[in-house]
């Protein structure tokens, strides 16, 4: 019989929650950019619907978390493991909320065709997916030299919005009727940089539940 | 014709309504109503002095021990008013007991584990041999004692002779083992294997432990119950009682405030 094989089942049942909550968000962001390239409004309205289930996760870990910290009293690196789970889901959720507003825009997008064509947007939609999965799974198996690389593969994803809103910004100077469309798939790309932004907060948490020291990168 | 004696309905759950206890002139327990769930751990917490463990040794009745003792109030097991006409042994039987200092009696292992079912008429090799295995098994001590049943227990560490004390109580099926400070003599590992244990236990018993480790209430219990001067100042879901507790001097006590 193992000490603390409570405590340790907890923490197992934690991280699988934390799993399924992730891969959730991320056929979520998956969803919606599908939808935004078959134009498929339905499937973009219907990822929204998903939302709902994303926030009952995080309150049941957030409610999981309380009761380890209340129950189990854990200490050193046990403590990291619980702390780091409690903040990384404020991220997690983030992940489906942006997943849920691209969704929304995809419904309600205006214009018969797109004005340009959406590769960069596919790309930034595949990255943040790779994001959103790689980030998670750092923690998961306390693998610090992934979260690494989910923070550098951060400036790939900077650097395709950058793209993305230069060749929007000329669209709009060349032709004004661009505009509303323009202006939503520049949304469309800022919440896919927002994944881009909360996958790197999840793997800063990675890191300090490896070292105790939480860094801003 | 040989009398069959009639086994009474002791249950699991403990139901106690208006119980009052004086030591001579000094009213220990005052008022004390309470219901325990069956397969639950239950701790009792409190200071020093304040009735828990009196209140404990109520359920089995070790209190008809002490001179000058009177208690009063209805104590029911299961359907079974346990201060009414009840066969003190065979109360015990049902409610076993752990104390504070782990108490083997001078005998090997084997015998210790024997001794309650002998006591109650089970005499054949096969049989007691079947209940030592189960009652080791069921403490989670078979592997690391299989091969010393023979041996003495007082050989054995404190931590392990505190674990076959709660093999010999459940050597005897009780529907209920009440524990009083089980771990407050052991080390931290001792003590980590008697609460992983408790945990095992309640999927087939009804627990109550006194504890001043009050971590280990929240670790291990479902329900807990905070007693001062006396009286159950509160009772309730332990994550309830630990995260919000509803009486100023719950949340004094448990925060270390108190006095």
């Amino acid at each position: 019989m193992s000490i603390r094989k409570i405590f340790e089942d907890e923490l197992a049942a934690l991280k699988s929650e934390l799993v399924e909550m992730c891969r959730l968000t991320e056929t979520m962001i998956e969803n919606a950019i599908t939808a935004l390239l078959n134009r498929d409004r339905e499937l973009g309205k219907s990822v929204g619907k998903m939302d709902k289930r994303v926030d009952e996760y995080e309150m049941d870990i957030e409610k999981r978390c309380m009761r380890i910290l209340l129950k189990q009293q854990p200490v050193a690196k046990d403590f990291r493991v619980v702390s780091t789970a409690l903040k990384m889901i404020t991220d997690i959720e983030r992940f489906g909320d942006q997943a849920s507003d691209i969704g929304d825009i995809v419904y309600h997008i205006t214009g018969d065709n797109y004005i340009k064509p959406l590769h960069y947007l596919k790309a930034m939609g595949n990255l943040a997916v790779k994001m959103a999965r790689e980030s998670v799974d750092s923690f998961i198996r306390n693998d610090e030299s992934l979260a690494d690389r989910v923070i550098q593969t951060d400036d790939e994803m900077d650097e395709l919005f950058l793209t993305v809103k230069n060749e929007l910004i000329s669209l709009i100077k060349q032709n004004a009727e661009n505009g509303d469309q323009a202006i939503d798939l520049m949304m469309i790309a800022k919440y896919l940089e927002r994944i881009g932004d909360h996958a790197v907060n999840v793997a800063e948490w990675t890191k300090y539940n490896g070292t105790g020291v939480h860094l801003k990168f | 014709m040989k009398k069959v004696k009639e086994e009474l309905p002791f249950g699991q759950t403990i139901s106690v309504k208006g119980a009052n206890l004086w030591y001579g002139d000094f009213h220990a327990l005052k008022n004390i109503d309470i219901e325990i769930p069956e397969r639950a751990v239950t701790a009792f917490i409190g200071p020093s002095g304040c009735g828990k463990s009196t209140f404990l040794k109520c359920f089995n009745r070790m209190n008809d021990l002490v001179a000058g003792c009177k208690i009063t109030g209805k104590f029911m097991i299961g359907d079974v008013d346990i201060y009414g006409k009840t066969d003190v042994n065979e109360l015990r039987k049902n409610v076993g007991m752990v104390f504070q200092k782990p108490n083997p009696f001078p005998m090997s292992v084997y015998e210790n584990i024997a001794y309650g079912p002998r006591t109650f008429g089970i005499r054949k090799r096969e049989q007691l041999d079947r209940i030592v295995e189960e009652s080791l098994r069921g403490a989670a001590m078979w592997d690391e004692l299989k091969d010393r049943l023979g041996k003495s227990a007082l050989g054995l560490s404190g931590g392990q002779q505190q674990r076959l004390c709660i093999a010999r109580a459940l050597a005897v099926k009780p529907k209920i083992i009440l524990m009083d400070e089980p771990t407050s003599a052991l080390d931290p590992i001792s003590t980590g294997k008697i609460e992983e244990l408790c945990d095992e236990l309640k999927t087939s018993t009804t627990i109550v432990i006194v504890t001043h480790n009050m971590q280990q209430a929240t670790r291990i219990s479902d329900k807990t119950g905070f007693f001062l001067l006396g009286e159950l100042v509160e009772y309730g879901d332990t994550e309830d009682i630990f995260s919000d507790p509803k009486d100023e001097r719950t949340e004094r006590y448990i925060t270390g405030r108190f006095g």
